[in-house]
């Protein structure tokens, strides 16, 4: 039984940006958890039920803490945004498969609230690292800490700084190129980067999003499509929190 | 010592807390957060005789002290679940009762059929799963087609069989009769209540199948009243479910007439929840002074 939910403290709360939070938890899963897994926060609220699956951000194993940099989305997150220093909150985890660490000259690609994950594998992979960060607008939460580890492109939606597009439009306006791509966003920026990396021949890793209920693979809420038929559903499926998050883009139907 | 074993149909459970359908796949996942040693028994996730894919998602969605789920009874088929759940469930010290599904009475017959030379302990038949299209509910809300069906199935089975009642019925008492008369062993009740949500920002229902099951606290006062007016009706012994979460929940439903428990959605909220209410029920025993759980059934009228 290596798994447990456990309650954990949180050490420090700070918000980046309008309804963007950064937690750093004290926990042993610190000393675990790698790039691309996530774990579950449970709200001490009984009427909501379901963990609130949040990627990894970032890992400190010395000190024994875990960073999550999450959006409020509904009732749940807006609770956990209030967690104060020394509070307890319940999480479980570390959970899922994260991003292998591959490729000689590669893209990290974020977009949105899927760019924190992005900074721990930055901090694990040792190569020639582009990291092209897609935002709505001028709030550019942790863009900065991404400077530490490579060269670093933006792109807005509003065209208030860099280019002005998604992170597609960012990669081509600098002419860009890669061997490997590591993805993690909104669905449709997932369905083009996957089409960019198949007309392109670049292997593509990108870390999928779905509703969620049990978050260990038992209860089949949170599937993705599959081109193969899958070892373990024995249909075209793979469960997201157990199988993934993260999957190669060739594996998965978007 | 406090005696905690119930009997259904002629099986002992070493406590009267099992997992609920589909909350719990094969219980290889939880076994890493839960000694399933500890359980009276594992219920499986649905199984039809071929590989079902399920339906599209979003498959789940959270309401007001509940969830409402649709995920279409997505499983690997006969022949993977019995290469590999089976053999998996067999290495624990506790019942193993393999929950079935089917579009047509032939399907639900072929499983039951597979099933009879398989180690497993009793089988829940689905008639009462609201999200697939054919079969499951289709069985459950028409008393003749209640009877017609277990008649059949029991007519097949070689172990003990559960029929799984729907709520979505004007009157409960009269499916559980129509099971009785059938020849069930044992019924299961209940099953997810029939509900919806709409997204209001996106404009679009919130699950991908419109309509799901209604499961959680939300929906525990409709499943004690149920539990209790079966277990008036017929004399066919009950496992009850429907919202626990605690062992206090459980209880509830014991009094009420229940002599298993199932415990569902809980296992999303707090993984380590079935142990918990295990250990949860001794301890209302003790400060009871409770020496036999049989006591506690159906001990409310």
């Amino acid at each position: 039984m290596a798994q447990v939910k456990e309650t954990a403290v949180v050490y420090s709360q700070e918000a980046l940006a309008p309804d963007i939070f950064s937690m750093w938890i004290t926990t042993e899963a610190a000393k675990e958890a790698g790039p691309g897994q996530f774990i579950t926060v449970y709200s001490k609220d009984g009427s909501r039920l379901l963990p609130r699956p949040i990627s990894i951000c970032e890992t400190d194993p010395e000190e024994g803490r875990l960073r999550i940099v999450y959006r409020i989305a509904g009732a749940g997150t807006k609770e956990f945004s209030a967690y104060e220093s020394g509070d307890s909150i319940e999480i479980m985890g570390p959970l899922g498969n994260g991003f292998p660490l591959e490729g000689e000259n590669v893209f990290l690609i974020g977009g949105g609230i899927g760019i924190p994950p992005m900074l721990e594998l930055a901090k694990n992979l040792n190569c020639e690292k582009q990291m092209i960060l897609g935002y709505r607008d001028e709030n550019l939460f942790l863009r900065d800490e991404f400077e530490a580890y490579g060269e670093v492109f933006v792109a807005t939606e509003d065209g208030s700084v860099g280019t002005k597009g998604n992170v597609l439009d960012a990669i081509r306006e600098n002419g860009l190129t890669a061997d490997v791509m590591y993805a993690c966003g909104p669905t449709p920026m997932l369905r083009a980067l996957k089409q960019y990396a198949e007309e392109h021949n670049i292997r593509c890793y990108i870390s999928l999003e779905e509703k969620m209920a049990c978050g260990v693979g038992a209860c089949l809420a949170c599937v993705c499509k599959t081109k193969e038929v899958d070892h373990h559903s024995n249909v075209h499926n793979k469960r997201i929190c157990k199988d993934g998050p993260v999957f190669l883009a060739g594996e998965v139907e978007l | 010592m406090i005696k905690t074993a119930v009997t259904l149909a002629g099986v002992e459970l070493k406590n009267p807390v099992m997992t609920a359908s589909g909350t719990f796949g094969s219980g290889a996942e939880y076994s890493e957060l839960v000694d399933l040693n500890k359980l009276g028994a594992v219920v499986t996730k649905g199984v039809a005789n071929v590989p079902w894919p399920g339906n599209p998602t979003p498959r789940i969605a959270e309401v007001y002290g509940g969830m409402i789920n649709a995920i279409g009874l997505q499983n690997p088929g006969f022949d993977v679940f019995a290469g590999r759940d089976i053999p998996f469930l067999k290495q624990y010290d506790t019942k193993i009762i393999v929950n079935v599904c089917g579009k047509t009475t032939e399907d639900y017959i072929d499983v039951v059929e597979k099933l009879s030379d398989q180690p497993v302990d009793m089988l829940e038949i689905n008639i009462s799963c609201p999200n697939v299209k054919e079969g499951g509910i289709a069985f459950g809300q028409d008393p003749r087609a209640v009877e017609a069906i277990t008649r059949e199935v029991k007519r097949h089975a070689k172990q003990p069989i559960i029929m799984k009642l729907s709520p979505n019925v004007t009157d409960i008492t009269v499916m559980a009769k129509a099971a009785e008369a059938g020849g069930a062993d044992v019924l299961s009740l209940i099953n997810t209540l029939t509900g919806m949500k709409i997204d209001i920002h996106k404009r679009s229902f919130a699950v991908a199948n419109k309509t799901g099951g209604l499961s959680g606290p939300a929906v525990k006062p409709v499943a004690v009243r149920m539990v209790y007016q079966v277990a008036q009706a017929v004399s066919l012994p009950i496992i009850g479910m429907g919202g626990i979460m605690t062992a206090d929940d459980a209880i509830e439903f014991i009094l009420a007439g229940a002599t298993a428990v199932a415990v569902g959605t809980a296992n999303f909220h707090n993984p380590h929840a079935t142990v918990e209410i295990a250990a949860g029920i001794e301890d209302y025993m003790r400060r009871y002074g409770v020496e036999d759980i049989n006591e506690l059934i159906g001990a409310v009228r």
